[in-house]
């Protein structure tokens, strides 16, 4: 990096454009009886989804060394909080993930994320459309199922297709050779290349229903003769800005997830990861039902205000920190 | 030879796909939430000039092509091929075909320095600098006077092309232009 890279990449006018939209976040949740609170960046658990990468940190306290984790999202500490008062939390939270730059994407990031006890899924896509919506401008809202939008762009059932037609199709379409990668990898890629380009123009598009395979730490059940997972993603002009949750409530489950990904990521050569044995033990004293949302706030500020790289909406970005 | 992941894909770099040496464009980092990382990358197929778009999964890797971008100065043409120098001293010469100086024959200026892009030792592109200094060989009569004035004529240079210029220019003019666009800038 250039030592003498040393000014701010965001202008003036987008942190005043930043201050505000966090300013009108607060006062959205104040106004709803949703709390603010704050939960470590730092902590023991790690995420072990296969794909998403945690930086760690080793932290010494007492002449006792450990290593500790930055969380890709505050949503473990949340839930645990969840657990303890089961009241409507938010948090603001800056997160955290290994590998991941480009125009979209920084390492470090910032991340809004919300829980509704008591929520069910569409109740929660609803206040997430009347968030956006105030602060935004007022856009149709469009619900689409994970299936029905591949009918209609890639021609395809993503939940009956065949592993050989997943692989022709993403070579057809990408070009992109995925001998060998699995039936999810196949699907986020003909998602993110014939699908997500198409969404949330001149509209706020929720997509949900996905399949079971993507289902992270949300509920799975069956529909229309198929498993899928109950959760929810925003579209806003092509970019994936949210991601919502009924969440998982039964803790042998969780922990069974927890034992797959680190199946799955030894399986791809990476590490095994300690999983949060606390979020476990919380989920086992009782998480009151409900629904959860994270949002990307840098993204949120590029579609409100048209910026075309993380970049400008980031005081100090990776390639300039 | 060496290789390049597609974490070193940067604008300009040259790599080998499917045969062809290509010139990469752009790389836009792809990572759905949860999900794997892919690399959409715009290339330029050297040869064929035609622009490619391609996914790839983050972290795999290209042969590097073996193609260097030269400045030769133009010496003459047999007819067949176009004779290039290299600068430096050496004499060294490259003889590029019609394939290769393409479009910029129009610009072809002898003793000027051009950029020639190897490929195997070969020429593949011959690329004009951005402005060039050509010779008025065919005009209607300049407007003695209009200068200021709107409206324009076709103009012939000597290398052949045809470019629009103000009323007021002559047979004999020395004109700047650009290149990129083919547009009169200035009378040199």
């Amino acid at each position: 990096m250039a030592e003498n890279q040393w000014q701010a990449t965001a202008s003036w006018g987008a942190l005043q454009q930043r201050a505000k939209t966090l300013s009108e976040i607060r006062s959205f949740f104040s106004e709803r009886n949703v709390l603010e609170v704050d939960t470590p960046v730092l902590m023991r658990g790690a995420t072990t989804d296969l794909f998403l990468d945690s930086i760690s940190a080793d932290v010494e306290v007492s002449g006792k060394t450990e290593r500790l984790y930055l969380q890709t999202s505050p949503e473990f500490a949340l839930k645990r909080l969840l657990a303890t008062h089961r009241q409507s939390i938010f948090q603001i939270a800056k997160s955290f993930r290994n590998g991941e730059a480009g125009v979209r994407h920084n390492p470090e990031f910032t991340m809004l994320e919300w829980y509704r006890p008591g929520f069910t899924l569409q109740e929660l896509m609803t206040e997430v459309a009347e968030l956006v919506t105030l602060l935004l401008s007022v856009r149709p809202v469009r619900l689409d199922s994970y299936r029905n939008l591949f009918a209609r762009y890639v021609d395809c059932d993503p939940f009956l297709a065949s592993m050989d037609e997943l692989r022709a199709l993403s070579l057809e379409k990408t070009g992109c050779d995925m001998t060998g990668e699995s039936r999810e990898s196949c699907l986020d890629l003909l998602m993110s290349h014939c699908v997500e380009p198409h969404l949330g123009r001149n509209e706020f598009s929720f997509v949900y229903d996905f399949p079971a395979g993507q289902a992270a730490l949300s509920k799975v059940e069956v529909v229309d003769g198929v498993p899928v997972a109950k959760r929810f993603e925003l579209y806003i002009d092509g970019a994936e800005i949210a991601n919502g949750y009924d969440e998982l409530l039964d803790a042998e489950e969780q922990a069974r997830r927890f034992e797959m990904d680190n199946a799955g990521r030894v399986k791809q050569g990476k590490p095994e990861l300690p999983w949060d044995k606390k979020l476990v033990a919380a989920l086992e004293a009782g998480l009151p039902e409900c629904c959860g949302v994270a949002l990307g706030i840098e993204r949120l500020l590029m579609v409100r205000y048209g910026y075309q790289n993380i970049s400008d909406v980031i005081a100090f970005p990776y390639a300039v920190v | 030879m060496a290789s390049y992941s597609t974490n070193d894909f940067r604008s300009g770099l040259k790599v080998m796909l499917d045969g062809d040496p290509c010139a990469v464009l752009e790389n836009e980092y792809v990572k759905p939430g949860k999900g794997q990382a892919f690399n959409r990358v715009k290339l330029r197929n050297l040869k064929t000039g035609r622009v490619w778009e391609r996914t790839f999964k983050s972290g795999e890797s290209l042969e590097a092509a073996d193609v260097m971008d030269i400045d030769m100065e133009y010496l003459y043409t047999d007819g067949e091929f176009w004779h290039f120098m290299l600068t430096d001293g050496s004499f060294e010469q490259h003889a590029a075909d019609q394939n290769a100086v393409g479009d910029t024959i129009k610009w072809l200026k002898e003793q000027d320095i051009y950029t020639v892009t190897l490929y195997n030792g070969e020429p593949l592109s011959v690329s004009p600098p951005n402005f060039v200094e050509l010779e008025v060989t065919e005009t209607d009569p300049g407007l003695k006077g209009n200068t200021a004035e709107g409206g324009s004529k076709p103009a012939t240079l000597t290398t052949g092309a045809v470019v629009k210029v103000p009323l007021f220019v002559n047979i004999g003019d020395k004109l700047k232009v650009d290149t990129r666009t083919g547009e009169y800038v200035s009378r040199a």
